[in-house]
């Protein structure tokens, strides 16, 4: 069970641009808004025609736009699960599970069987004869994941199915899903923008920022050492681009940092947690290597501890306890001195 | 909440009555009254002028008999017409792209306003003896279509099937694909879809679309006399086999098969109620 894609497609502002290969393994595609997730879940599923590239399906090319080819989505071994459950009104439950089996020659009998053996599976045994308008939220995305499942397809698509799901019946749902997906055998995808859910349901992740993919690996190594702003703010880490000389990384802007042991040469990332930040009013005389002058922007408290936004040569966020905003008087603004030891910066190249 | 809110703000809306509002309300209400009288009067007229004693044996005379089961062949012979050709009719203007579809739009809707008269005036043109349709279709079946049942069947199809098409085709225009989409990524094919996914969803406006078209076609006249002529049996429906009675001085008979029209549209009107009036 393999999927091999190149999607190429223009679409309104988004120029999606992504290259996959995925075996019999969960991989989460993690990204901002408008970065073309469901776009590109919808290429595979046959919703989208591509502009240019290729998609294979267990070898079989399923739709390649330099031959021309192109395989409707009822052709394609693949499953979705929307992420509004999308199910069909007026169909009782069990009937929705068995329709991709009905649709496919499925004598009624066995489809039925089938469908009441996936309702169990899911946990709603009891809801077969009803309508989805009588289900809860939570309820019509299990009957809508084993509709997808029922069909056993090769690749399995998930697009969301958290999102539109209450919050009380999200985690009893994502443990259902962790485990249905990691007993499914074949490639399975799913598209989430909650770092909870892809911890929870993948192995690898895929993080896909304006059409590209930005990062792809296990999850430890994505949030641990992030390649975009938008994955070190989601995991709350500073992250700095700079040029490496020895331990000395130089900004953009002129300010330099001094790393512990540099990687040598060329562009790096730097990466440091908020609360390997210390805030000073005069500048302190310590170990610290790095010693920045900068301004308060802004502070968000939660519970003892909060978080500063910090301006200056160095842009970055402080995390302190809520004692130190007090002693230090950094609700007036002003100038603050803000140390990082050498040992907490990570640096790695580009 | 917010909705219900809002329609009791609007429907509730305190309104004192002020001398002025009082002549307003009084010039609104005058032409209000008299447009309800002019629909109303004249049924009143019809039932009060109706030969309750002898309605069932004029009702049961041959040749009314003879214009009721025409009528009903004629209207639900028009209706099959009207649905078998205006579902993919409907689905294609509404679903599909393509050069001149407003045109044919507009063309296949003419019906609807053109005079019935003029419109069999039309299909006597085309499918007359000398028609070139007419000619045409002779030579390939043997078949003549004016002066027949065929034709009144005919006629009675091209004024009923846009009520049919215009229906259908806002029914198609304003179904929700999310649902086809789901269907096809579970294997199922575009006839499989239809029929199980798109069919049930549109039916309520299928059926009202057909109780439009047939009601059209039971009341048809002016197309049927001009295309199929009048004759008892064959093409005499029930609208000219009143006219008929009328002219022959049988009102009795005439007012009889009337108040079963009148029966059959009221019935329509009450099966539709929902769609039109809604339940506030």
């Amino acid at each position: 069970m393999t999927l091999t894609a190149s999607v190429g497609l223009s679409l309104g502002g988004l120029h999606l641009d992504v290259d996959l290969d995925m075996g019999e393994e969960v991989v989460a595609i993690i990204g901002p808004n408008g970065a073309g997730k469901t776009t590109l879940l919808r290429t595979l599923a046959g919703l989208l025609p591509l502009d240019r590239g290729r998609i294979t399906i267990d070898g079989t090319v399923v739709e390649d736009r330099a031959a021309g080819t192109r395989l409707p989505p009822e052709a394609r071994d693949v499953g979705v699960v929307f992420q509004e459950h999308r199910l069909f009104d007026n169909l009782t439950a069990l009937e929705n599970v068995a329709f991709g089996l009905r649709a496919r020659g499925t004598p009624r009998g066995d489809a039925r069987r089938r469908a009441t053996e996936w309702l169990r599976r899911v946990g709603l045994p009891d809801i077969a004869s009803q309508r989805p308008r009588q289900l809860s939220g939570g309820q019509a995305q299990r009957v809508a994941l084993a509709r997808a499942l029922a069909t056993e397809p090769a690749v399995l698509l998930l697009d969301e199915p958290l999102a539109a799901v209450d919050a009380s019946a999200r985690s009893e749902l994502r443990s259902l899903l962790r485990h249905e997906l990691s007993r499914y055998p074949g490639s399975r995808l799913v598209i989430t923008h909650d770092p909870i859910d892809a911890a929870a349901l993948a192995d690898r992740l895929l993080v896909l920022e304006d059409g590209t993919i930005t990062h792809d690996g296990p999850l430890a190594d994505v949030t641990a050492r992030p390649k975009s702003t938008w994955v070190a703010t989601m995991v709350g880490l500073n992250l700095l681009t700079g040029t490496a000389d020895g331990t000395t990384i130089t900004l953009p802007g002129g300010a330099t940092i001094i790393g512990a042991a540099g990687p040598g040469r060329g562009t790096v990332f730097v990466a440091f947690r908020p609360n390997a930040v210390t805030l000073h009013r005069i500048p302190p005389d310590g170990s610290a290597r790095n010693l920045w002058p900068a301004e308060v922007l802004e502070i968000t408290t939660t519970g003892d501890r909060a978080r500063i936004r910090l301006t200056g040569p160095v842009p970055l966020v402080a995390e302190v306890t809520a004692e130190a905003v007090a002693q230090l008087h950094l609700a007036d603004g002003g100038h603050v001195w803000a140390a990082v030891k050498a040992t907490e910066l990570d640096i790695y190249p580009t | 909440m917010a909705a219900t809110a809002r329609r009791q703000w609007n429907g509730c809306e305190p309104m004192a009555l002020t001398p002025r509002r009082w002549a307003g309300g009084a010039i609104l209400a005058g032409p209000a009254v008299v447009a309800v009288a002019l629909v109303v009067l004249p049924l009143v007229g019809l039932l009060q002028r109706a030969p309750w004693d002898s309605i069932v044996s004029e009702l049961t005379e041959r040749e009314a008999l003879l214009a009721l089961r025409l009528s009903l062949e004629c209207s639900l012979g028009a209706l099959a017409a009207s649905v078998a050709l205006g579902t993919p009719l409907a689905w294609v203007l509404a679903r599909r792209r393509f050069p001149g579809r407003s045109l044919v739009r507009a063309l296949v809707l003419l019906p609807m306003v053109l005079p019935p008269v003029v419109g069999g005036i039309a299909l006597l043109s085309a499918f007359g003896r000398r028609g070139f349709a007419g000619e045409w279709l002779y030579e390939l079946t043997g078949w003549r279509l004016p002066f027949t049942t065929g034709g009144a069947i005919l006629a009675e199809t091209f004024v009923a099937m846009p009520f049919f098409v215009v229906t259908a085709e806002a029914a198609f225009r304003s179904l929700d694909r999310r649902a086809d989409e789901a269907a096809a990524t579970l294997g199922a094919s575009p006839a499989y879809r239809f029929r199980r996914v798109t069919l049930p969803a549109v039916a309520p406006a299928l059926a009202a679309g057909s109780a439009l078209a047939w009601a059209r076609a039971l009341g048809e006249f002016g197309a049927t006399i001009t295309f199929a002529g009048n004759f008892p049996g064959t093409t005499q429906t029930m609208p000219l086999a009143i006219y008929l009675n009328l002219q022959s001085g049988n009102s009795g008979g005439a007012i009889a098969l009337s108040l079963v029209l009148l029966a059959v549209s009221l019935a329509v009107l009450v099966g539709l109620r929902d769609r039109w009036f809604g339940t506030t």
